[in-house]
């Protein structure tokens, strides 16, 4: 259903890079509360258009606005109690320990916190993460996996110091489980709900279909740039859009309980060549 | 995430001990340091061709800042006053300067290997202060009447910051800084300075080449009260500025768009970064000529020591390299008494080696 007053709108926003057009028109929607996952195949705009809902890039037309603000207007301080971004992979270039990189999501936007304040949102969030045993680890040492669990942690903090300035936020992870092991990835996604059931607008982009369908309360589907279908995932995903936008031949069926769609790529490999 | 946290009461725990003792090495590092600088400098005034005890030296120091007059009489408050320290407090403040450059240098570009010597920004700076030595009687004679000291700082400073710059837009494309392509164009950058510097000595008379060769090399040996007064201006701004920019700096480690996405303005720290150590490397090249190697030096170290948190790694560059470069001279004035050496060749025999011990340490410094 729509929300009358979403925390992220995006409308008609277009962005063009080098004579390409990598996002048209694309318009959506962000509600409190609620998990939006992106999904779409590789190339088909989903991280520009990240990037322009972050306000990493600026947008070649259309608008966006985070809490009835223009996106564009909102300086880079404010934006940051406003919204966190979790990075596909963040690579760093000092041996900085895990400590450290948690912290930087509260270093900026926490100063008028007091330390014991920073300190314990610093030690919240690596535990939520699952990472606080590594603490003392030099960033750099760790396997992708736990690096990215680290990123997660960072995020965590500043979403946490920036809730002590803006009551409505929203939280971007693009791909947050590419390098997590089964436990670990439903584990992330559980807290990104669970963050959302605190009024947080989430937007996650993911390639896999079946945790999309699993986790999203909406479902958006990208496909050269543009949005081409978006709505509760039972309703949007179809054998249709599956062989039109991933270029596969799979049937989907139901789940029992919640009677959500799933496919099995067995069905490919069972398949005759043609 | 509760399932993954094993024994939360513990981990806090042990979490604590870790902050402590973070926070116990940065006070003790940050103490330890300063009076180890401060030691240092009360030995260096002491030595050179007359030895003065540390004692007299202090003795005369505590005099001189209490405005006691009566101590101070004889030779050796003299050479303290007027010879040594102004070259002790210079040989600080370059080195400082340079360490602290490196260290910013290092954390705009996120590579260790950054350093405004090896980029060519002290050679730009180098090649704009010949130029003023050189060109300086001929074309602008007039300002040179009046502010002798200042000509050479303003135009080593300008050719700072357009190499600077200029390295700067070459290496980056789309908000990316590419290190390789930097590191490419500096040694580019630094051969074409160079060679213009060559140019400029060719067509130098005797004193001005005389001026140029001694200046090349690096020297402490020229400092008085007048160009300290000069140079301390500016210098000082990127000591008293750093920590506006520690914060933001450790952002960047992560990566430009994720620093904007913590709220950091990027851009407003690079051109801050850009234009202090313009300033500071300009300023210094000016005062005591090619000194290289403090930059990558002395950040290093302090890296492998308290880590790379910049909120000490800056403070702690500043006085490592203060340390490093008042120490060096020691050793210039020393070495062959009652000569001296060039301050260059001491800080180059020490840092070329330490820089290969480096290279050969990581394995992967130029990607990024």
């Amino acid at each position: 259903m729509p929300d009358p007053n979403p925390i992220l709108s995006g409308r008609g926003v277009g962005f063009v890079a080098s004579g390409r057009r990598l996002v048209t028109d694309a318009s959506l929607e962000l509600a409190g509360g609620t998990t939006t996952i992106l999904i779409g195949p590789n190339g088909a705009g989903k991280s520009t258009l990240l990037k322009l809902l972050t306000g990493e890039i600026k947008p070649a037309g259309g608008e966006i606005r985070i809490a009835g603000e223009l996106l564009a207007a909102i300086p880079a301080w404010r934006l940051a109690c406003l919204r966190a971004v979790m990075p596909q992979h963040a690579r760093l270039a000092f041996p900085f320990s895990v400590y450290e990189v948690a912290s930087l999501g509260v270093d900026g936007i926490g100063r008028a916190l007091t330390r014991q304040r920073r300190e314990a949102i610093v030690a919240e969030s690596l535990a939520a993460a699952g990472v606080i045993d590594l603490a003392g680890r030099r960033y750099q040492t760790l396997s992708g996996g736990e690096q990215q669990r680290v990123q997660f942690a960072r995020v965590l903090c500043q979403l946490e110091a920036g809730r002590s300035v803006a009551e409505r936020q929203v939280l971007f992870l693009d791909e947050p489980i590419a390098s997590l092991d089964l436990c670990h990835q439903l584990a992330l996604l559980d807290m990104a709900r669970s963050i959302a059931a605190r009024g947080v607008g989430v937007l996650i982009v993911l390639h896999d279909l079946n945790l999309a369908v699993t986790y999203a309360d909406h479902l958006v589907v990208m496909d050269q740039g543009r949005i081409i279908a978006q709505g509760p995932p039972a309703e949007t995903l179809d054998d249709a859009l599956l062989r039109q936008v991933f270029k596969v031949d799979l049937t989907l069926s139901r789940a029992p309980a919640p009677g959500l769609p799933f496919l099995l790529p067995q069905q490919h490999r069972a398949r005759p060549a043609a | 995430m509760t399932l993954a946290a094993p024994s939360p009461t513990m981990a806090t725990t042990t979490l604590t001990t870790l902050i402590a003792g973070r926070r116990r090495t940065g006070l003790l590092a940050v103490v330890g340091l300063t009076l180890a600088c401060l030691l240092l400098t009360i030995v260096a005034v002491g030595q050179g061709a007359i030895s003065i005890a540390p004692g007299r030296v202090a003795e005369i120091l505590m005099a001189r800042l209490s405005g006691d007059t009566n101590l101070l009489e004889g030779r050796d408050v003299l050479v303290v006053l007027n010879i040594r320290l102004p070259r002790v407090l210079l040989g600080l403040l370059v080195g400082a300067g340079l360490a602290v450059s490196g260290a910013l240098m290092q954390g705009l570009f996120r590579n260790p290997l950054a350093d405004p010597g090896l980029v060519g920004v002290s050679s730009g700076a180098g090649l704009a202060a010949a130029a003023t030595i050189v060109l300086g009687d001929r074309f602008l004679a007039g300002t040179m009447m009046k502010l002798p000291f200042a000509a050479l700082p303003v135009g080593a400073f300008c050719g700072g910051l357009i190499t600077t710059l200029a390295l700067y837009l070459i290496a980056t494309r789309g908000g990316r800084t590419s290190v390789a392509t930097m590191l490419l164009a500096g040694v580019a950058l630094g051969a074409m300075a160079g060679a213009l510097t060559g140019l400029l000595s060719f067509i130098s008379d005797d004193r001005q080449l005389r001026d140029l060769t001694f200046w090349s090399l690096g020297s402490l040996g020229g400092a008085s009260w007048t160009k300290l007064s000069v140079v301390a201006p500016i210098i000082l701004p990127l000591l008293l500025l750093m920590p506006l920019l520690a914060r933001g700096l450790n952002g960047l480690m992560l990566g430009e768009a994720e620093a904007y996405h913590l709220g950091i303005p990027v851009q407003r720290i690079k051109a801050l970064a850009i234009l202090l150590v313009a300033l500071a490397v300009g300023a210094s090249v000016a005062a005591a000529g090619m000194v290289g190697f403090v930059g990558i030096v002395v950040p290093h170290l302090i890296r492998l020591s308290v880590g790379p948190d910049h909120r000490l790694l800056l403070p702690l560059s500043a006085l490592g390299g203060a340390m490093l470069l008042v120490g060096a001279d020691i050793v210039a004035r020393l070495i062959v008494v009652p000569a001296e050496l060039p301050i260059g060749i001491v800080t180059a025999t020490i840092g070329a080696p330490f820089f290969l011990w480096l290279l050969l340490r990581r394995t992967s410094l130029i990607d990024a």
